[in-house]
């Protein structure tokens, strides 16, 4: 694939050194391009109303998209495991945060005034 | 050592790599001690905006009417053809990268540059979705004085804009009641809801307007939404700043030709910012633009 030919790049490029990892040209207009469709394809799935699965698919959308930047225009895909470990752990963090403080949140709404949480509908 | 199978063998200990600190002992070891650091930041840097999206996980958790009825005040052309242009900020950013890793100065000079256009581009836009907002009044806490026809061109459907216009006049004429706009959650009603209002009981509780009215007005609170609209925007603008002027301070110094195969550490680990800056947005454009 296209791992073997940037490798074989960089050797022809970079003979004196060793130090980072080359991305070919082709990988980064490819990732590049998958971007560019995916935000189409986000923006075109609103028009669809599927009820709360839109926003799932949004996020799952952007998931993706994220990921294609971290492994390919952030090269973690070809570096020590050190940094995605460093990165993923913030992510997890922001998880239990987030899930942490809506599970809370969650536990307030029904003695909220009526009319002013999903849990009592206005009259 | 951890490296590719590529590393080449260890340089000569009488040539010492002019970028090479005292205290590393390899180049290999200074690029990849430099770029740890690096994600360390990047990963503070997702824990600070993650209080900005805990807050809106809450809020919107609490009043999903209020954001769907505040977002088609939002332009999703402009949400969009801005997504677009951090993707190719990004990609001319990771060129770059690799045009300073293969000592093409030229190409480095060149992507540098159009990376900064697009940075301009980007902050261009949000400056016409900014001002949009200023002048109709979309602004946050007691700011948020929403104008006659405030929807922005192509931001919703012709029904729901003509919808929304009759929204506001309503919302001109009194107090808004905290009832979503034809919006309204699904469940039952609840029972006691329909017991009128007491005539002594806690003064907040004590419904004065009739139910008819309550159909038409838009959710209360809406400040909110804009609120945590200028704070995420506003602070992701702030990176997209900063990102910039790191561009210009690495374009200066690839024009004078600082950067090569042997040494590109500043150019990858400001591509690395950049990048970071681009993966915020692409999880900011769907939840603020594209909530349904």
């Amino acid at each position: 694939m296209s791992t073997d030919s940037s490798a074989r790049e960089s050797d022809a490029a970079a003979p004196t050194h060793g130090v980072g990892h080359v991305m070919s040209l082709p990988v980064l207009v490819a990732v590049w391009g998958a971007l560019a469709v995916l935000t189409v394809v986000t923006v075109a799935v609103t028009k669809v109303d599927l009820g709360n699965l839109n926003l799932y698919i949004a996020m799952a959308i952007a998931t993706v998209k994220a990921s294609l930047v971290l492994l390919y225009f952030m090269h973690l895909r070809y570096e020590r495991p050190v940094n995605a470990i460093v990165f993923v752990t913030a992510l997890l963090f922001v998880l239990l945060f987030v899930s942490l403080a809506l599970m809370d949140t969650g536990q307030y709404q029904p003695e909220l005034i009526p009319g002013y949480s999903p849990a009592m509908p206005p009259q | 050592m951890i490296g590719s199978e590529t590393e080449p063998p260890a340089p000569d200990a009488a040539v010492h790599p002019p970028h090479l600190a005292h205290h590393f002992s390899s180049p290999q070891q200074q690029f990849e001690s430099g770029k740890l650091g690096m994600w360390v930041f990047l990963a503070t840097e997702i824990l600070f905006f993650s209080g900005l999206f805990c807050a809106y996980a809450v809020y919107r958790a609490n009043h999903p009417d209020i954001f769907v009825y505040a977002h088609h005040f939002l332009d999703k052309i402009l949400g969009g053809v801005n997504t677009l242009v951090l993707i190719c900020s990004s990609l001319t950013m990771a060129w770059a990268v690799r045009c300073a890793q293969l000592s093409r100065r030229r190409g480095l000079i060149a992507l540098l540059s159009l990376t900064l256009c697009f940075a301009f581009c980007f902050l261009g836009i949000k400056f016409v979705e900014y001002d949009h907002k200023w002048k109709h009044g979309l602004l946050w806490g007691k700011h948020f004085q929403p104008q006659e026809s405030a929807g922005e061109p192509g931001s919703a459907a012709k029904t729901r804009e003509s919808r929304q216009k009759a929204d506001k006049q309503e919302a001109a004429i009194g107090p808004a009641t905290p009832a979503p706009a034809g919006a309204a959650p699904a469940g039952s009603r609840d029972e006691r809801s329909q017991i009128p209002p007491a005539a002594i009981g806690p003064r907040g509780l004590a419904r004065t307007h009739p139910t008819q009215s309550i159909e038409k007005t838009p959710p209360k609170n809406v400040q909110v939404f804009f609120g945590i609209y200028f704070m995420m925007t506003g602070l992701h603008a702030l990176h997209v700043i900063a990102g910039m002027i790191m561009l210009g301070w690495l374009l200066a110094r690839s024009v004078r030709g600082d950067f090569s195969s042997a040494y590109f550490t500043p150019v990858d680990l400001g591509g690395l910012y950049w990048h970071l800056v681009d993966l915020i947005w692409i999880y900011l454009f769907p939840l603020l633009y594209l909530i349904h």
